[in-house]
């Protein structure tokens, strides 16, 4: 079994509003010196595998397919034997 | 003799009594509903991926609906030259399933909006609005997710196969920032793919096709739907 974490990202070239009104946000609260929030999604899950080899291209398949879409998203992960 | 017009109903949808009313009583053309769990297009000359909020948006707007057994069915019928016409939630799922290009962004202003908006038809010569007599139209969109977004090679493709159908415009036809208002890349508010086959629009035409309301200007749009099938009927 192992245990993955998908963070998902939205692309440099897009833009993004929600972002951008958090940094409002942070603003308004006095923090002056914060540039450039992006937000992104966060998606844990287990997986079972026969091997690390094949969870990892499962993973890369889900979030290629499903997790992300590459037109505005890109994603990278973290891959560990479940303990 | 009469079409028929298939609903897709997903778990979400909201329009879909909608649609099929106009097609049932307002054009007087049967209609069916297709839950999306089956696979089964009921022999439907045209189908309709109506608006909503399919698996509550999770994830991203239509995402998940693509991967509903009745898509597999849709896609292929779509593949070989079907009428598809997707509103709303209908267009994000032809977006994500790659019937059409690009995606949908978070409206520019973070808001959902719920407004009539005044369109340019753009393209009159598509299966989906050659019986559409005016140049603008007054429809209703009612979206969170509508800013829609394609890079620069994509837009230029759309522009030149004259792909966009419609966009957001004054009410004389003025499409600049000032009449966008999601923040859509070339103001786009509907499309077609290469083939025609398939449009995707922002905008509620089964919103504005009964005269009870006070606005029609939906309506062309099943007319020009309706008037092309069965012209190619008698054709064959």
């Amino acid at each position: 079994m192992f245990k993955a974490t998908v963070i998902i990202k939205r692309r440099p070239s897009i833009l993004d509003p929600q972002g951008k009104a958090v940094e409002e946000g942070a603003k308004l609260l006095g923090f002056d010196n914060i540039d450039g929030t992006r937000i992104g999604k966060y998606v844990e899950f287990n997986i079972d595998a026969e091997d690390y080899d094949s969870a990892e291209k499962e993973v890369k398949e889900y979030a290629e397919k499903l997790l992300s879409n590459p037109i505005m998203e890109d994603f990278e992960f973290h891959l560990e034997e479940a303990k | 003799m009469k079409i028929k017009y298939g609903i897709v109903v997903f778990p979400g949808s909201n329009c879909d009594h909608d649609a099929y009313y106009v097609a049932k009583k307002i054009i007087n053309e049967d209609s069916v509903f297709l839950w999306h769990k089956e696979n089964d297009l009921q022999g439907s000359d045209v189908i309709i991926l109506p608006g909503g909020f399919s698996y509550g948006d999770y994830l991203r707007t239509g995402a998940i609906a693509k991967f509903s057994p009745i898509m597999d069915s849709v896609i292929k019928f779509a593949t070989n030259g079907g009428i598809v016409l997707g509103i709303c939630n209908g267009f994000q799922i032809l977006l994500e399933t790659g019937l059409l290009p690009g995606v949908m962004l978070k409206n520019e202003s973070l808001k959902f909006i719920c407004k009539d908006v005044y369109l340019k038809v753009e393209n009159k010569n598509t299966i989906f609005t050659n019986k559409i007599s005016e140049d603008i139209l007054k429809i209703p969109i009612a979206h969170g997710e509508g800013n829609y977004f394609a890079d620069d090679k994509t837009l230029e493709e759309l522009q030149e196969n004259n792909q966009i159908v419609f966009q957001y415009s004054s009410p004389e036809g003025e499409t600049t920032d000032k009449f966008n208002p999601n923040g859509s890349k070339l103001n786009i508010a509907g499309i077609v793919n290469k083939n025609g086959n398939v449009l995707g629009m922002m905008p509620h035409p089964e919103r504005s096709s009964d005269s009870v309301l006070h606005k029609t200007d939906g309506i062309g749009i099943f007319r020009s739907i309706t008037e092309t099938i069965k012209s190619k009927l008698i054709e064959v």
